[in-house]
């Protein structure tokens, strides 16, 4: 299965051209994927906020933003240059190495996260051997900074909002880390690439989907609930809350809790089209169109096509996703926060656990369709 | 020295430099919620010290249960009962601090005798596991310490049930430790607002 674009082997080789060592080469590209990704990270945050500005307004029958652009598409652009000019406001009782640590911490693991997310075989910046463990394990980073901004604003709204998040993400994250431990049973592996590859033999057919529905629902309703998307927004309840443990927060540092959620959301989403939804696969092998195209499957136009086509899948999919929870959040109430406890502990984990004892006997009984 | 050592160096001085200073820090402060966070950071960084020895699976576990659990629960618990109260004065405290500091001098004697010592067989990177290590760990847990796995859940579900117990102490119609009649009003007493003025 090792075929595929190696951009940092001919990258490397490139530099070496010029009578480079390897060390320098390597130190030359080790920043070059990473600032990739931040970028590729902060576009996609505003794309997505232009898409929920034109949902919502489709899902409530306005038009949404117009004039800022075609469609609006420079709004968010508009919203960015509004928050880094905007005054930098500590409240006076407020505690200044905690309110500004705050944000950090929970900007700082998501953005960390997306060292796992593949694109293709090799368009990753890392495949590390622990891989979706990783992103387990930094996501539990994030609520320390959520109580450390409720806690330093010195606002009752604030800390209950902090404490809301807290507990909130402590509870989805074990579904959630179960029912990703579902997928780890059947793949062998914890790398995200392995994941992929285990779902490529039969295109769409041999997606995880289908055979971890349950899983797949369990782990959405979890991102949703991590990422504090609507229906389970309770941290930032308006009505109730004002804006939970963001009320304190202007300027650059509220910006960089509002990218942090975006930036949430984008890697959930690309996170459940790894896990369940075949990745960078395309829903027709591409082994069987480089036979129908009569080419072998190292032809430099296959790797290409290979290539740009699991971008394609990945962002596509990712995005159908992102539109699945933006037209749920202008669409559903939220729930109260008892609802919400109970919701994941007394629904979602049995569900999961469940899930998990299942596909551990379906392994042992059809290995050759549970990963053996 | 290469640049990978150099890094390497200049991660481990970093990371032991935030450990000392932070584990002083979680001791010596006053404030009990800039402790939590900076037992956070103690924390982080030993997760950090395990990446360098090649142990990204530990580094990660580490992360997941002593930040993303222990951690969060302490800061957790003490922002739900963020009382401001004065502690009141001890009055032998000179002494209670000279045996403290004694006890915490002879550990430390303790562990710097072990260190010197201990003969410490020491792995060349060439034979390291890396990445392997899940599946070892995981082979590990499964064959000679299948016992201590197995003891250590049913200590966690002993704790579990304690603390339900503790917990819905309303269902009890008896009280667990005096064995009166559980006084019900009692249990569903008024809590004081939960950020009291500062000073």
């Amino acid at each position: 299965m090792e075929y595929g674009l190696d951009l940092e082997y001919s990258f490397n080789e490139f530099l070496k051209g010029f009578g480079l060592s390897s060390e320098i080469a390597h130190i030359i590209w080790l920043p070059l994927p990473m600032l990739l990704v931040l970028v590729a990270a902060v576009v996609g945050v505003l794309v997505t906020v232009w898409l929920e500005r034109k949902i919502s307004a489709a899902a409530q029958q306005r038009i949404g933003p117009e004039y800022a652009g075609a469609l609006g598409v420079l709004q968010p652009i508009a919203d960015g240059l509004k928050l880094l000019v905007k005054e930098d406001i500590i409240p006076a009782k407020a505690d200044g190495i905690l309110f500004t640590a705050g944000p950090i911490l929970v900007l700082v693991p998501v953005i960390l996260s997306w060292l796992i997310v593949p694109f293709g075989q090799n368009l990753l910046i890392s495949n590390v051997g622990i891989g979706i463990f990783l992103w387990i394990a930094l996501s539990s980073i994030q609520p320390i900074g959520l109580l450390m901004s409720g806690y330093a604003s010195n606002n009752k709204y604030s800390l209950l909002g902090g404490l809301r998040a807290a507990a909130q993400s402590i509870s989805y994250e074990i579904p959630l880390a179960l029912s990703v431990l579902a997928i780890v049973l059947m793949t062998n592996s914890l790398s995200t690439v392995d994941i992929v590859n285990q779902q490529s033999g039969a295109g769409i057919l041999s997606w995880n989907i289908w055979r971890q529905p349950v899983g797949f629902i369990v782990f959405w309703i979890c991102a949703l609930a991590e990422c504090e998307r609507l229906p389970f927004d309770l941290p930032e309840a308006e009505e109730e809350l004002v804006a939970g443990y963001q009320t304190e927060y202007a300027g650059m540092k509220f910006a960089l809790f509002y990218l942090g959620s975006y930036i949430n959301l984008i890697l959930s989403a690309l996170l459940v089209s790894i896990l369940y939804l075949g990745g960078w696969g395309f829903p027709i092998p591409v082994e069987l169109i480089a036979k129908f195209l009569n080419l072998p499957i190292n032809a430099p136009f296959i790797e290409v096509f290979t290539a740009s086509i699991g971008i394609v899948m990945t962002v596509l999919k990712a995005y159908l996703l992102v539109f699945i929870a933006i037209l749920l959040r202008w669409t559903t109430p939220r729930v109260r926060i008892d609802q919400l406890l109970d919701l994941g502990w007394k629904f979602l984990l049995p569900i999961s656990l469940a899930n998990l004892l299942i596909t551990a006997g379906l392994k042992l009984a059809f290995p050759q369709f549970f990963g053996g | 020295m290469s640049i990978a050592i150099t890094t390497q160096f200049i991660c481990f001085t970093v990371l032991s430099l935030v450990v000392i200073i932070g584990a002083l820090g979680v001791v010596f402060l006053e404030s009990i919620v800039y402790s939590a966070f900076l037992l956070g950071g103690v924390f982080m960084s030993v997760a950090g010290l395990y990446l360098l020895l090649n142990a990204s699976f530990v580094a990660a576990a580490q992360v997941l249960v002593y930040v993303g659990a222990v951690n969060v629960l302490i800061i957790f618990a003490i922002m739900l009962v963020n009382k401001k109260e004065d502690l009141k004065p001890i009055n032998d405290i000179k002494s209670r601090r000279v045996i403290s500091t004694s006890i915490c001098l002879t550990l430390l004697s303790l562990l710097i005798r072990v260190d010197l010592t201990n003969v410490w067989s020491l792995s060349s990177p060439q034979n390291s596991i890396g990445e392997e290590s899940t599946i070892r760990i995981g082979e590990h847990l499964f064959s000679d310490y299948l016992l201590p796995f197995e003891v250590a859940s049913v200590l966690l579900l002993m704790a579990m049930i304690g603390a339900i117990v503790l917990a819905r102490r309303d269902v009890m119609s008896k009280d667990i430790s005096t064995g009166l009649p559980v006084d019900q009003e009692l249990i569903e007493k008024s809590s004081e607002p939960l950020l009291t003025n500062k000073n």
